[in-house]
């Protein structure tokens, strides 16, 4: 194995490079745009020839970058005689299409656009064939299918256009998929997902009962690629591309890439039953099925686009075949079919650009109005057809040779006799293409009066249709290509010797029937095509189309029935998906055993929970009570803080006590909007089935937390017990976590409740402008309102309470690192003692006397506590790494100063402002409502509410 | 001890459960509560259940054990951010039933078997 490969992945990636070019390159004009697409090329061919003579010697180029090699994937690229043949082909071909597409594409085409795409696809094309890794090259295989999407899909407005590029995307994307599971399988089997690695591990490979499968699998990728019968179909509604891209996708590149890949992988999967049963049998349906079908086509490029079909069919039954001298036809057939099918593609183009169609019935007479393009024509088909003197006739003399002695369930003669009719058809067809484009009487009807196109049109085919002489007539030519490549294909060492006159052999008849067979076609044409019109023949397109929308009404039943706009049954789904995905983890075993016992229970505890149960209970029975049940529900929340304090969490329990105050108020300033009842609208059948629900869930739920009380299992928080203090500088574990060792997560959390406060404001904001504003403006609340809103006692002692609230809130804030406490805690407590001014004292009072805005609370917050952490890099550390000392000054006792307080300050002030802000927007609301506000603390006398009342009434 | 906090749990998820199947938005919004509650306690709980052992580190040397501290730090938040949802899931549904006048959550269907009886087009 040879080095020096550093070329290789610079050869991979030119194309995607140059991709970035033509579209900037069009604005220097149209010349200038195509310039710049074949350089890349041009220069990917230059580096890839100087590895030509290492290569000829038999030498393999490799050149290896690890990307994950966890996962087996590495950047890793090879190049033998196979991938050579096949990236000279590429590129070569690309070189021609970028030059025949500068002449093909009109004024109106985007043509940056379309050199980028065709850049994009060779350089997909080329990975295929040069990688190493096999996910490498499943990558570039999925690349392929998508550039060739918007390859074929080209002309946008077309709707031909967009449906054969959605169909060939759908067939060549599932076979990708497909590949890809074989590929994997592949790669298991070897236990290495290299190439040079699968390629020498053949019999084990075959051994594996995981063969099938994988063979399976990766045929299916092949076969959809290379439109193998029954995924042939795509590849003619895939013609409503361009014919530049056509000429390339169909010739050399993309449907080749099937072929390449079981040329590929011959060594290590050809030569077995299933490999000779499946491949050359698929082969030899399609190449018959494709000529029968090409020979009754009127458009140019859909015979054509069959013919392909036909002889994608004879190249896998060639590599079907698994013997040598079939692999040798079939190299040396990828190389002739891609000069005379790529050069009669270009034909087409050139007869539909000059006569605006490609009718085969409104055409003839070509041969005088286009000598030149009729010659190309003529002598590329000719080669088709597989008539002595060209390079067609070798490969297709050597295919029948193949076939001749090929026995099929012990049958001699079914694969002789239709490969004979696959050639004979094949004739046919070529012929047809000939004489009724090009001969007969000059019509004068011809959309558009066709003369021989501009030189740059006609070089590129005519350059190919000289290859097609000079390799029909001199095969010796071809001969160390051909050699490079079946060694490559075939991991042996053969010199095939290629030449015209083999003798008198059974293929030689063959031919000979074909070609006569053929011309009969021809001359009977017209009473064939009738019947064939009126034949019974599947319509592949409607079948797909008919699948297509068996998956769509499929999934739109799917998505009607579970996504049907009622939440209550996604909640449902959801729930019960859960709690039976759950009894299936359970089930599956695999619990380890008991290691701890049980706690006692204290009376005081089971009173507690007596409660709790009871409150839970109370809640969902009397839900339609809404304030009642509001009422209810703090008991749980009172319950759960007294469990947090016995069960070891001082903090949880300041905590969840503060959210609950909070929390209840937010729902009764809500509850102040809404219905005060829940109306009985779901029937019984529904309640049960939701009370079953509700019980599975509790159940399991109960359960799992059962069952992992009662065992222990390996925790990572001894770290943070003996490194909080040391460390941190707290010994408040859970705080010191919280600003330090987890402060990034403390830190995003912040910053998710100050955006739930913005969000708030904002909907509040969008309510009071839109339509619900009249409706709030015209709510009647005299009912249920209390006269004396601020009661003075209730004001006096709010008043009084305030600087103690603070105080306690600043002494939370404090003492967080070392003791129960902290930012959260003291931002909620501060929250409340500020609302309590609201309840009492009324919006109007409170808002004017409020100094700073919320909204600055929790930018400063998160601001500083960003800072704080960023502060960390300028001594040189990660981000929030934190910092202490202690200060002793002589009053008061020895304090510690840490960095960690700072951001948990920016934490106090974000809980802070978020939790007003949600509360502040509510309450506006309800001062938008028309609620009146105390322009004074207490300026209602309570002693005029006779007069209002009196009032009232006589309103 | 350990069936008591278990069955809390087990408990508050299925009044949870079947508070956020109703058809109205408070009673969601309550059941939402309920299931915040089992899910912070099951949370907790996954730090093993210890009394007498809070995680405030005793600086005299002394040889003492603590709880989880992990788990706590981890519900705090937790705790936190629950009413941050709780109080936009509030400050919508109180939005959309000022829009429409129904607090009702289900989009009304055709042929939706749950709420065809209540469904109002409501001039949408």
């Amino acid at each position: 194995m040879g080095d020096g490969g550093g070329f290789l992945p610079v050869i991979a990636m030119l194309p995607f490079l140059g991709a970035l070019v033509p579209g900037v390159m069009i604005r220097a004009g149209r010349n200038a745009c195509a310039t710049f697409t074949a350089i890349p090329t041009a220069l990917a061919l230059v580096m890839l020839l100087t590895h030509l003579p290492a290569v000829m010697a038999g030498e393999v180029i490799t050149k290896e970058i690890t990307w994950l090699p966890q996962l087996g994937l590495s950047a890793s690229f090879f190049l033998d005689g196979l991938g050579m043949l096949f990236a000279v082909m590429i590129l070569g071909v690309g070189l021609l299409i970028t030059l025949y597409a500068r002449f093909y594409l009109s004024g109106e085409d985007p043509m940056g656009q379309f050199y980028t795409y065709l850049l994009l696809f060779q350089g997909a094309m080329l990975g295929i064939v040069l990688s190493n890794n096999i996910l490498l090259l499943l990558v570039f295989w999925e690349l392929t299918s998508l550039s060739s999407f918007l390859l074929i899909g080209y002309w946008k407005h077309l709707p031909e256009g967009r449906q054969g590029a959605r169909m060939a995307l759908t067939v060549t994307g599932a076979g990708g998929l497909a590949m890809i599971g074989g590929m994997l399988i592949l790669g298991n089997i070897v236990g290495s997902y290299e190439l040079t690695d699968i390629l020498a591990a053949g019999d084990q490979i075959k051994a594996s009962e995981w063969y099938l499968p994988a063979l399976i699998l990766i045929l299916l990728g092949a076969f959809t690629k290379s439109a193998q019968f029954p995924f042939h179909f795509w590849l003619p509604h895939a013609m409503a591309a361009p014919t530049p891209v056509s000429a390339y996708l169909h010739s050399a590149t993309m449907v080749k890439a099937g072929v390449f890949l079981m040329a590929r992988m011959w060594p290590a999967l050809a030569g077995t039953e299933p490999w000779f049963y499946i491949v050359a049998t698929v082969g030899l349906i399609t190449m018959v099925l494709g000529a029968l079908i090409a020979l009754f086509k009127d458009d140019l490029k859909a015979l054509l686009a069959f013919s392909t079909v036909s002889h994608l069919g004879l190249l896998t039954m060639l590599l079907g075949f698994g013997t040598e001298a079939a692999a040798i036809a079939a190299v040396f057939h990828i190389i002739n079919h891609l000069t005379f099918k790529a050069a009669l593609f270009m034909t087409a183009g050139i007869v539909d650009h000059e006569t605006h169609t490609r009718d085969i019935k409104r055409l003839g007479g070509l041969a005088k109005l286009m000598p030149i393009t009729a010659t190309i024509g003529t002598l590329a088909a000719l080669s088709m057809a597989g008539i002595p003197l060209f390079n067609g006739f070798l490969s297709k003399e050597m295919m029948l040779e193949e076939a001749s002695h090929t026995y099929w369930f012990e049958n001699p003669w079914i694969v002789p006799a239709l490969a004979t009719i696959g050639a004979l058809l094949s004739v046919g067809y070529s012929l047809r293409f000939i004489f009724h484009t090009f001969g007969g009487p000059v019509r004068d009807d011809y959309p558009h009066h066709p003369h021989d196109p501009p030189r740059g049109m006609w070089l590129a085919p005519a350059f190919l249709t000289v290859l097609v002489i000079l390799i029909g007539v001199m095969p010796w030519i071809a001969e160390p290509v051909v050699t490079m490549a079946a060694n490559a294909v075939t991991g042996a060492d053969l010199h095939p010797h290629l030449k015209i006159w083999h003798g008198v052999t059974p293929a030689l008849f063959m031919s000979i029937a074909a070609i006569i067979g053929g011309a009969i076609l021809l001359v009977l044409h017209r009473p064939l095509d009738a019947a064939w019109l009126r034949a019974p023949r599947p319509e592949a397109k409607a079948i797909f189309d008919r699948l297509i929308g068996w998956a769509v009404s499929g999934a739109r039943w799917v998505t009607d029935t579970t996504h049907n706009g009622a939440i209550s049954r996604y909640l449902a789904i959801f729930v019960a998906v859960t709690v039976v995905a759950g009894f299936v983890a359970w089930t599956g075993g695999g619990m380890p055993d008991v290691t701890r016992g049980l706690l006692p229970i204290p009376p005081v505890v089971a009173i507690g929970y007596v409660l709790l149960v009871a409150a839970t209970l109370a809640v969902v029975l009397m839900h339609r009570n809404r304030f009642g049940s509001l009422v209810i529900i703090g008991i749980i929340g009172l319950m759960i803080s007294a469990g947090f304090v016995y069960l070891s969490a001082p903090d949880l329990a300041l905590t969840q006590i503060s959210v609950e105050t909070v929390t209840i108020m937010l729902l009764l300033l809500a509850l102040h909007f809404l219905p005060k009842t829940t109306p009985k609208e779901s029937p019984l059948g529904l309640r049960i089935r939701d009370g079953i629900i509700a019980l599975g869930a509790g159940g399991g739920v109960a359960a799992l937390a059962y069952a992992f009380l009662l065992r222990d299992m390996s925790v990572i928080s001894d770290y943070h017990l003996a490194n909080s203090y040391d460390g941190g500088g707290g010994t408040n574990v859970v705080n010191v976590i919280l600003v330090d060792f987890r402060g990034y997560d403390t830190y995003g959390e912040i910053i998710v409740l100050g955006i739930a406060g913005l969000i708030i404001f904002a909907l509040m904001e969008a309510l009071l402008n839109g339509p619900a504003s009249r409706r709030l403006r015209n709510t009647d609340y005299s009912q249920d309102r209390s006269r004396d809103r601020h009661p003075l006692m209730m004001v006096v002692a709010t008043r009084v309470m305030m600087p103690i609230a603070v105080m306690v809130g600043v002494y939370i804030f404090l003492r967080g690192h070392n003791m129960p406490g902290g930012g959260f805690v003291a931002g909620l407590v501060i929250a409340i003692a500020l609302l309590m001014q609201y309840m009492a004292s009324g919006f109007g009072w409170t808002m004017a006397r409020q100094q700073i805005e919320y909204h600055a609370l929790i930018g400063w917050g998160v601001v500083i506590a960003g800072l704080t952490g960023a502060g960390a890099w300028l001594a040189g550390h990660p981000f929030l790494t934190s910092a202490f000392g202690y200060v002793h000054l002589p009053p008061i006792e020895e304090f510690e100063l840490a960095t960690a307080a700072l951001f948990d300050l920016g934490v106090f002030l974000a809980v802070n402002g978020a939790v007003m802000l949600m509360l502040y927007s509510l309450s506006r609301i309800a001062r938008y409502a028309g609620e009146t506000v105390n322009i004074d603390p207490m300026d209602y006398d309570p002693t005029s509410r006779l007069e209002d009342r009196e009032k009232e009434e006589e309103r | 001890m350990e069936i008591l906090v278990a069955s809390a749990i087990g408990v508050l998820t299925a009044g949870g459960t079947y508070l956020i199947l109703r058809l109205r938005a408070f009673p969601v919004i309550l059941g939402l509560a309920l299931l915040s509650y089992a899910v912070n306690v099951f949370l907790f709980a996954s730090g093993r259940l210890a009394t007498n052992m809070p995680p405030i580190l005793d600086k005299s040397g002394a040889d003492v054990s603590y709880t989880d501290p992990l788990p706590q730090a981890l519900v705090l938040t937790a705790i936190v951010i629950s009413f941050g949802m709780t109080a936009v899931l509030v400050m919508v549904s109180l939005g959309a039933y000022l829009e429409r006048e129904s607090d009702e959550i289900n989009i009304p269907h055709p042929d939706d078997d749950l709420s065809d009886d209540t469904a109002t087009e409501d001039g949408k």
